[in-house]
């Protein structure tokens, strides 16, 4: 009955300055509307970024590194052990780059229930010869069908058939960079040269675009199969182990485990390319202070509009006063005007965002490093809603609670008296 | 019949600013129900101050003010803004109504502050108040829209809504003419007999005064005849 009371004689000396409160509901209005917009827009574009990396690296890569050995047989005698060894001159040591019975390896993992799928992949550096010119570059022999379950091979194959690179025998994808460079069209054949000094003859099959010219212009794609031929070597030889986790955080932990249980290099994604993540928090961080900016600058607009009805209507709160409501009466009354400014220029706000947000996302965004990209990227997490909302009434809030404790602490008796 | 509703005990009151004057200094007396008194004195002799304190919105006082059997001394603010509400109705020289409501609105306001009635009973009480007043034909107007005479009467009428155990009046005349003047005595005076109506009003108009039923004449912050 008091909070229904309350709320009408808030309601009414609301709609008496209407025009302020819709001033003040405007600004609201306008800051959530950013605040949701720039968020969406901007946690789009770090997913489209991190994507670029995320979506074609593996979580944890198993591979043979070559490196000189941590330990030195010197280390293993045990008449030196309480030593202090120096040795000079150490290199590293002859190892294959073949990941020995891999077949197991890839079976224990595919039974791990913490992985969400592996792709074997051979590297190798190859020469592509045009005439008598040689282009050093790198094949990247994969299983097509793992590699685009994993990675979404085919978004990056942007001309001819992504699944030819499996069904054409002796056939390769080529960057589109590299393919300007060495005039190869679909279908062409072009020659390649091994470290080794092997030769052999490929068909282009199609074009990819990864988004980054460094590997486009270097790097190709082409089977398992047709890779272990050119290197002759058996079919059981793969260099790297790319694994994709059900959940990514769990990577450096893993990376470690698998690298002591197979005995293998493991690289994790977040060790491998951390300045992702700290660009992308950055660019968050970035964004959110923006937001809140707007925001409190939208909270001192509702502050100065309830500072100035209040000297307007100071003879209404001391009448009030006088006829029994009490200090917290007067304070409820001013909250829920300032709620109300917050609640309604909120609502209002996050669905202007919205809207604001679909036509960003209607908005044509092509670019030749990104051929997956039609429209500029938006991200609708409704988390940013949410924050929205809440930080809306927050800030309302406390816009509304000096003015509102000033007008309950008004004495009736001097603004009568001073009649 | 003579059951005593307020009851002043040495009260004082000081101001402290600029310096510290003494503006009441141990005022006693008491109003039994259906009393209908007047207070009068010179300007600035500290009648105001006076009712201002008996109506428990000045706090700052020594002294006991003792309403319907019980102190205000050690009562909270939420608490005296009940009591403001449930017992004393207040009629100010200014009328103070709230232009953003209706009259029947304004009228109503006190009463839905209670909460002792639905809103359509309050509405009914109302309706009842401003007809003893004469005015029911401006319920539904705003405030701004009724002449001067009928916003004091529509202030009365407010001050009603609650059975107040007391009227009090700071010059309830004091911005009337003559007319409205006579008016608004006529309906404090039919308040007292016909509705047993207690009655505190302070004014400087002795004629007023001449006619109710007991003056409390007051002098530099004491009462000198009561």
């Amino acid at each position: 009955m008091n909070f229904r009371l309350l709320v009408s004689i808030s309601g009414s000396l609301l709609l008496a300055r209407l025009k302020q409160t819709i001033v003040a509901a405007v600004g609201v209005t306008f800051s959530i509307t950013m605040f949701v917009t720039l968020l969406s827009f901007m946690s789009g574009l770090n997913d489209l970024l991190d994507g670029l990396i995320v979506n074609r690296t593996a979580h944890i890569r198993l591979y043979n590194e070559i490196k000189p050995s941590d330990f030195q047989p010197i280390n293993l005698s045990a008449s030196f052990k309480s030593y202090h060894n120096f040795i000079s001159s150490v290199k590293p040591k002859k190892e294959r780059l073949q990941i020995y019975n891999n077949a197991v390896i890839m079976d224990f993992l595919k039974a791990d229930q913490r992985v969400s799928g592996i792709a074997p992949k051979i590297t190798t550096q190859v020469f592509y010869n045009v005439a008598s010119i040689d282009l050093s570059g790198v094949i990247n022999g994969i299983d097509v069908e793992a590699e685009n379950k994993l990675f979404l091979f085919q978004d990056y194959v942007t001309d001819g058939n992504y699944i030819d690179l499996k069904n054409t025998p002796n056939s390769i994808i080529l960057g589109k960079g590299l393919a300007a460079k060495i005039l190869a069209n679909i279908g062409d054949i072009i020659q390649i040269t091994t470290a080794k000094g092997e030769r052999m003859q490929l068909k282009v099959v199609g074009y990819f675009q990864s988004g980054l010219q460094d590997i486009d212009n270097a790097q190709s794609y082409a089977s398992i199969n047709t890779t272990q031929k050119l290197l002759g070597e058996s079919g059981t030889y793969i260099t790297d182990i790319q694994i994709k986790l059900k959940d990514i955080a769990l990577a450096p932990e893993l990376a470690k485990e698998y690298q002591k249980l197979f005995d293998l290099d493991a690289i994790d994604i977040q060790t491998a390319n951390s300045q992702f993540e700290t660009g992308s928090s950055v660019r968050t961080l970035i964004s959110y202070s923006v937001g809140i900016t707007l925001l409190i600058v939208a909270g001192f607009g509702i502050y100065n509009i309830l500072n100035m009805m209040i000297y307007e209507k100071m003879d209404s709160i001391a009448i009030l006063k006088a006829t029994g409501f009490s200090g917290k009466d007067v304070n409820q009354i001013f909250i829920g005007i300032a709620l109300t400014i917050g609640i309604f220029g909120g609502i209002l706000g996050l669905i202007l965002g919205f809207g604001l947000s679909v036509a960003i996302d209607h908005i044509p965004f092509n670019t030749a490093a990104l051929p997956t990209i039609k429209t500029y990227p938006i991200n609708y997490n409704p988390r940013f809603y949410m924050i929205g909302a809440v930080f809306s009434i927050v800030t309302t809030y406390f816009a509304g609670y000096f003015p509102s404790r000033k007008a309950s602490k008004i004495d009736p008796v001097i603004i009568i008296r001073g009649k | 019949m003579d059951q005593i509703i307020l009851e002043a005990k040495g009260v004082s009151k000081y101001f402290h600013d600029p310096i510290t004057v003494k503006v009441l200094t141990d005022v006693n007396f008491s109003i039994n129900r259906g009393d209908f008194v007047s207070v009068i004195g010179k300007s600035g002799c500290g009648k105001s101050t006076l009712l201002y304190i008996l109506s428990t919105m000045d706090t700052d006082y020594s002294g006991h003010i003792i309403i319907d059997g019980e102190t205000m001394r050690d009562k909270n603010e939420a608490d005296l803004a009940r009591v403001r509400n449930e017992k004393i109705g207040f009629v100010f020289q200014f009328h103070y109504l709230l232009n953003e409501f209706s009259v029947l609105k304004n009228v109503m306001l006190p009463g839905l502050k209670l909460g002792k009635y639905s809103v359509k009973e309050i509405e009914h009480r109302a309706y009842e108040k401003l007809k003893i007043l004469g005015i029911e034909s401006e319920a539904l107007k705003k405030p701004n829209q009724v002449s001067g005479g009928q916003k004091q009467r529509i202030a009365i009428a407010r001050a009603l809504i609650n059975d107040p155990l007391i009227l009090m009046g700071d010059e309830p005349t004091g911005n009337l003419d003559k007319k409205n003047s006579e008016i608004v005595f006529d309906i404090f005076k039919e308040l007292a007999e016909v509705y047993n109506q207690s009655l505190l009003i302070v004014t400087h108009d002795n004629e007023f005064a001449l006619r109710t039923d007991r003056i409390i004449e007051m002098e530099d912050g004491r009462i000198i005849s009561v």
